[in-house]
């Protein structure tokens, strides 16, 4: 007897495929759902399209100074005419120059990480130039005092660049801190075990605006006459172990993840707890966790616009310091969506990243 | 061959300690016991093992034998008794576990394969961090081993895209990259799929036949028929009885030997 006849593969039928077949499978399945996207298309059309006329067709964007504002839009303008002091404070316009090389170098650590033809290997190193040297690269340039540059006092700077530093320096500090307090909290020595517990509670149980106020108004009660330390660093040290408690939390949720059984063959394989943790857990665990350690960070960026309270000048402090001006009459909403959409930027960025790195890190399922 | 040096006078597990113990043991086990709480695990374990000797362990589930070889590496601590490998005792002196990890290897049911790193870098791992072997070498080791084990040409892909029986096999060349003196094997072929466990069971069997010193909780009879110098058979945390494979199977001694074997050798 003969094989019988395979069945030839026939094109799918034409509502299932290409743009029609989209439109039907997510647009117009049934007629509830056709209902439901009419009804959204109508509303977004009676929100989106006066916004787009007043942000961008019927707004003013050249000029110096209020009366240049037609009125019937946005007031560009003054985002404009105020976008030094939205982005340096009160750092010394002379000197700014310390702050843009800066960015510059900010720039170039983080935008190769978003252009995927440039090699891994030169990514790697700019990652880690930007975790080691930059920082303290940052932090003399801004600073000053050193090498005839001149010294500016924290309390001049402000803006963005306040913004970024406290979020840099506080996610360059809360992540290891993290670790050690998750790795802490699953120990086996009953003191160290008990120290991070102590320490994540407490720090995880307070609002983060009582930490600031701590560390403004009540440390200096508690230290000894003539030593004071510098606000932005009360300020910044708060910040870093607040969340290094939740990262805590984050980083003990991977760790969790980790079969028993790997463990015990990077025990068995001769490797000390430190190097297993280093070499065959964490890794593991950290990648299991990014999306919590981002969803961390992004948190932790929006945050540090609560230093305000406590009379650091912030890019939001900027703005909502500016838009009361008498010189400009209702510059509010254009203030605040600028200083929304500069948050927007940094967070989304944040979260593209770390899509990036998980897909990269993806390496098939896990050993079993 | 060194199976006409295990014991065969003795089967019960208390008296067949050998005053002094075998002159050339890599291992010796002397009166371990052990509890998960109240629940006793193991009971009074005696064993020396020469160097050189194949032993395989079974009994049913629940009789400690897993317990038993992972205590041989300290992956599970004993609390009475004393086990010494290749004269180092194995106590609270992380050290000292450390120096007979190094000695010993091991493979598991589950593989245990690190997911993030390739098959060479698993390979390489400890070598390089244990032994501080360079980068190089360590790599060429690993590839005379994974030639051994038949997939050199898996070195660049990561576990989850090999299959159980490919994984297994990455894992005892992982674990023989350190050049252990002993090999310990935990239920090797149990997580398996059936038309995989032959791939696995011939790698161990040519380790066997090159003189490697193995112990190996294993239901795979016919792998203990053919490579093991003595078969051991635990029950209930205890040595029930030790005998060569010949001698185990032909004529079990104990009636909760030959219910076990009723009940394992359908064939």
């Amino acid at each position: 007897m003969n094989d019988r006849p395979r069945t030839p593969d026939l094109p799918p039928p034409i509502t299932e495929v290409g743009a029609i077949g989209w439109l039907r499978a997510n647009l117009f399945r049934s007629w509830t759902s056709s209902i439901v996207t009419l009804v959204l298309l109508y509303l977004l059309a009676r929100i989106l399209v006066p916004f787009l006329d007043w942000a961008l067709v019927s707004a003013s964007f050249t000029g110096t100074k209020s009366s240049d504002c037609s009125g019937q839009g946005a007031c560009w303008v003054f985002i404009g005419q105020r976008i030094d002091f939205f982005i340096y404070g009160f750092y010394p316009a002379t000197e700014r120059w310390r702050v843009n090389i800066c960015y510059a170098l900010l720039a170039l650590v983080l935008v190769p990480h978003f252009i995927p033809v440039i090699p891994t290997r030169v990514r790697k190193w700019l990652g880690i130039f930007g975790v080691t040297l930059f920082p303290v690269l940052a932090y003399v340039l801004v600073t000053g005092g050193w090498f005839g540059l001149e010294a500016i006092p924290t309390d001049k700077w402000g803006g963005l660049t306040l913004t970024l530093m406290l979020a840099f320096a506080g996610i360059l500090a809360s992540l290891p801190i993290g670790i050690v307090l998750a790795l802490g909290r699953r120990s086996k020595m009953p003191v160290i075990r008990s120290l991070s517990v102590v320490f994540i509670e407490v720090w995880r149980g307070v609002p983060l605006i009582s930490v600031l106020f701590m560390a403004s108004v009540m440390l200096p009660i508690f230290l000894p006459e003539g030593v004071d330390f510098n606000k932005l660093l009360r300020a910044l040290i708060g910040i870093t172990l607040f969340w290094s408690a939740y990262m805590a939390e984050v980083v003990r949720g991977g760790l969790q993840a980790i079969p028993k059984g790997q463990y015990e063959a990077a025990h068995a394989l001769g490797l000390s707890y430190w190097k297993g943790m280093g070499l065959v857990i964490l890794p593991q665990a950290l990648k299991y966790v990014i999306p919590g350690i981002v969803n961390t960070f992004i948190a932790l960026f929006k945050d540090t616009t609560l230093v305000l309270i406590i009379g650091l000048f912030d890019v939001l402090g900027t703005v909502q310091s500016t838009i009361i001006d008498p010189a400009w009459r209702n510059v509010a909403t254009e203030g605040y969506l600028f200083a929304a959409f500069l948050f927007w930027i940094f967070c989304f960025g944040m979260s593209r990243y770390s899509q990036n790195l998980e897909r990269r890190l993806h390496t098939g399922h896990a050993n079993r | 061959m060194t199976s006409d040096t295990t014991p065969a006078a003795s089967a019960r597990a208390g008296s067949a300690v050998r005053t002094g113990g075998a002159p050339d043991a890599i291992i010796r086990v002397q009166s371990v016991h052990k509890w998960y709480g109240s629940f006793h695990v193991l009971k009074e374990i005696s064993l020396d093992v020469e160097r050189g000797e194949r032993i395989v362990i079974c009994g049913p589930s629940g009789s400690g034998k897993s317990t038993f070889i992972r205590c041989l590496n300290r992956l599970e601590t004993h609390q009475r008794g004393r086990i010494e490998v290749d004269g180092i005792e194995l106590n609270d002196d992380i050290r000292n576990v450390e120096t007979v990890r190094r000695e010993i290897g091991m493979v598991f049911q589950h593989f245990e394969l690190f997911p993030h790193l390739t098959v060479m870098d698993n390979c390489c791992l400890a070598p390089i961090w244990v032994r501080r072997a360079p980068r190089k070498e360590a790599e060429q080791t690993a590839m005379q081993y994974l030639e051994r084990v038949r997939i050199p040409e898996q070195a660049g892909k990561y576990p989850g895209q090999l299959s159980g029986g490919q994984q297994q096999r990455v894992a005892i060349a992982r674990a023989l990259c350190m050049k252990p003196k002993v090999m310990l094997f935990d239920e090797p072929t149990s997580a398996l799929d059936p038309e995989m466990i032959k791939e696995v069971l011939d790698v161990m069997i040519e380790l066997a036949e090159s003189g490697m010193t193995m112990l190996c909780v294993t239901h795979e009879m016919g792998f203990a028929r053919t490579v093991a110098d003595r078969v051991i058979f635990m029950d209930r945390g205890e040595i029930v009885e030790q005998a060569p494979p010949s001698e185990f199977f032909a004529h079990p001694r104990e009636e909760r030997t030959r219910h076990f074997l009723d009940q394992i050798l359908h064939d």
